[in-house]
């Protein structure tokens, strides 16, 4: 708890603390409709993919922003010893890895699936060669 | 606990060695608050499978539903309204857990009363959450037929028209990209989807090959349309599946979230009555208690932040 704040202070900070992530939900909402042509006027933009992925990275960051803020405000992380707060915080550096390599890892399922798809598609030509050897010249059976 | 004074004694910041002889408690902080923190951190890693799990299969399919599609409706017969009723359920979240913020804040004021009261008002809004994700379940299994092996939104890969009943083309366009919907023969219809409810009822949705359409074995209408645009311009094609995963991911991630909701809604209820009866009164570290499940409590909140964000916003 913060002990260097007064009751009503901690009190005060509380609901400010809810106004804040009561705004930033609204902004994200925002956004992602905005992103997906729900406001009017963002779907003819240029670079259409380039907005979406700029769209996606603000949506992360502000959700990030969001956990931080209820583990040092709300979870009182930024009251703890600091040896607690690393403990706890960063072993989920690991994760970054993680989603660098599953989302290699999808990527890499989905090309595999277009290329099988586009084999199956191939037509292989089924005219006989011309000059080509009998089918049955070295048949076992033919030597008797 | 007996050797704890004579412990505390000499000047543990002044002998070697002095940190194992017991008495002092690692990073200041109860042994019951470290091994919450601990459990959570396990917890974190488990949910970060899950959605990283989430991101893989949705990376490696060709394909996706549009959230704001498919989350577009809401209960008293609300359609097209994308993504609000789950930002309601977001705000539900917030605030029980500003509720938790300020039981715990009483529990240190050793205010019984104050305490109860803002348990109670947690316990109200885990509820509600709740009572608002059985509603969003009900939903999508009863009316609109998902399940976790089966996802009848699916989304076009190029722009087409649909055909009417007769084979013919008639002025329903769509996009690449656009989501759709499956309706099943006989039973109910989405809520508020963008097509489909013109032609309900009075109809022949008999299993088989139509002019317009196909009904499979399990009574789902796939529509047929003309795509314009792309490398099969001109084919008349049947509307299909969406991604199987989506189905699985969402009731097993949700549904695993949920789960915590309703434990978490469980033990508060647990600690309120432990409140009510003053038990905490007579401990020695007070109202811990309250701010251990608070901890927990905020967790839950901390991981519906990021389920929102991949399966709602993104």
């Amino acid at each position: 708890m913060s002990e260097h704040l007064s009751y009503e202070e901690s009190i005060k900070k509380v609901y400010k603390g809810l106004g804040l992530l009561a705004v930033v939900t609204l902004v994200e909402v925002f956004i992602s409709l905005l992103g997906k042509g729900y406001v009017p006027g963002f779907k003819w933009v240029e670079n259409y993919q380039v907005a979406l992925g700029i769209v996606a990275i603000g949506l992360i960051v502000l959700s990030i922003y969001k956990a931080y803020f209820i583990i040092y405000e709300f979870m009182h992380m930024r009251y703890e010893v600091k040896g607690l707060a690393v403990s706890v915080l960063l072993p989920t550096v690991l994760l970054i890895w993680a989603i660098i390599a599953f989302f290699q890892e999808g990527n890499a399922w989905k090309d595999r699936r277009q290329q099988i798809e586009e084999k199956n598609k191939e037509e292989v030509e089924s005219a006989p060669l011309e000059g080509a050897i009998p089918a049955d010249t070295y048949r076992l059976d033919n030597l008797s | 606990m007996a050797n704890t004074d004579t412990v505390l004694e000499h000047d543990v910041h002044g002998e070697q060695g002095s940190d194992w002889s017991g008495g002092t408690a690692p990073f200041k902080t109860s042994y019951g608050k470290l091994m919450m923190w601990y459990f959570l951190l396990s917890d974190a890693f488990t949910f970060a499978g899950f959605l990283i799990a989430y991101g893989a299969l949705r990376f490696s399919s060709a394909t996706w539903p549009v959230p704001d599609f498919v989350f577009s409706t809401a209960p008293f017969g609300i359609h097209d309204a994308p993504l609000i009723f789950v930002t309601i359920m977001s705000f539900l979240l917030i605030i029980s857990s500003v509720t938790m913020v300020r039981a715990v804040q009483e529990g240190h004021r050793e205010n019984q009363n104050g305490a109860l009261f803002w348990l109670v008002l947690t316990i109200l809004g885990g509820l509600g959450f709740l009572s608002c994700q059985a509603w969003e379940w009900t939903n999508l299994i009863a009316t609109e037929h998902m399940s976790v092996t089966t996802n009848p939104f699916g989304t076009h890969t190029a722009a087409g028209v649909y055909l009417n009943e007769d084979g013919s083309e008639s002025d329903e366009v769509f996009d690449a990209g656009d989501s759709y919907l499956m309706h099943k023969a006989g039973g109910g219809h989405g809520e508020g989807e963008e097509h489909g409810d013109d032609h309900a009822g009075e109809h022949d949705y008999s299993q088989g090959d139509h002019a317009g359409y196909f009904v499979d074995d399990r009574n789902f209408i796939h529509r047929k349309f003309k795509v314009t645009e792309g490398p099969d311009a001109g084919q008349v094609q049947t509307e299909s599946f969406g991604p199987k995963a989506f189905g699985a991911l969402f009731f097993f991630i949700t549904g695993f979230h949920g789960f915590h909701v309703f434990s978490g809604v469980v033990f508060l209820i647990i600690i309120a009555i432990n409140v009510a009866s003053g038990i905490y009164v007579q401990r020695k570290n007070g109202y811990e208690m309250v701010e251990k499940i608070g901890l927990y409590w905020h967790f839950v909140d901390l991981v519906w932040v990021f389920v929102f964000l991949v399966f709602y916003l993104l």
